[in-house]
């Protein structure tokens, strides 16, 4: 299966957790973000308990979790917004 | 406009930027960090943003605002970084030839700004540090 890259971004709590505020992903075809999140909840056990990934957004539009990478897409989770 | 700021924000400033001779009314809202959260007393709060994607969100709000209220004219704009009790995080001006348009319009984008707008906060108070929203919400 063919490889593409992802360029994931970590913002507030998230970029706290994980401990830096970007990686890098090598991913199979057809990978999707809610995948991506899937992988990032074995890997943090403080993001254990949450099932379903928080918001997220493609290339900085927000997209549905089921949506399919693409070689050089910007995939961040954006986390429950609390601006103002 | 729509823009962030690492910087203090000056309202009257932003309400000269807005102004046009036939607006009748200009309406200023500053949100403000206050003392206090949920019970716990808050010293300050850091803002953190995703900022390419937060000023296009803020700027998508601005250009369908405008569109709803087409006699006035709007302004955001949001500071980042660490602010204290007192400081203002956003500044909205929304001047219009009359008082209703301006009132309902600036009323309009603070709501939308916290549904949409990738902005996060971290209150630190005597107790420590938490991101506002996270726990058991998402």
């Amino acid at each position: 299966m063919a490889a593409m890259k992802v360029r994931l971004l970590f913002f507030a709590v998230l970029r706290d957790i994980t401990g830096t505020g970007v990686q890098e992903l090598a991913l199979a075809d057809g990978t999707t973000a809610a995948e991506v999140w899937q992988g990032l909840r074995d890997a943090h056990a403080q993001l254990a308990g949450y099932a379903q990934p928080p918001m997220i957004a493609i290339n900085e539009t927000y997209a549905d979790p089921g949506a399919v990478l693409r070689d050089g897409d910007e995939l961040a989770f954006i986390p429950p917004v609390a601006g103002g | 406009m729509a823009y962030l700021t690492d910087d203090p924000i000056d309202a009257q400033e932003l309400v000269r930027s807005v102004m046009r001779a036939s607006d009748g009314a200009y309406v200023l809202f500053e949100g403000v960090v206050r003392n206090h959260h949920d019970g716990k007393a808050v010293e300050s709060i850091f803002y953190d943003a995703y900022r390419p994607m937060a000023e296009k969100e803020m700027a998508k709000i601005v250009d369908t605002v405008s569109a709803e209220f087409p006699t006035t004219a709007v302004t955001v704009v949001h500071r980042l970084g660490r602010l204290v009790v007192g400081d203002s995080s956003i500044a909205i001006v929304a001047a219009s030839p009359h008082r209703a348009e301006a009132f309902a319009a600036c009323r309009t984008i603070i709501d939308r700004v916290k549904q949409t707008v990738p902005i996060w906060k971290k209150e630190r108070g005597p107790d420590g540090e938490e991101w506002v929203g996270w726990q058991g919400r998402c």
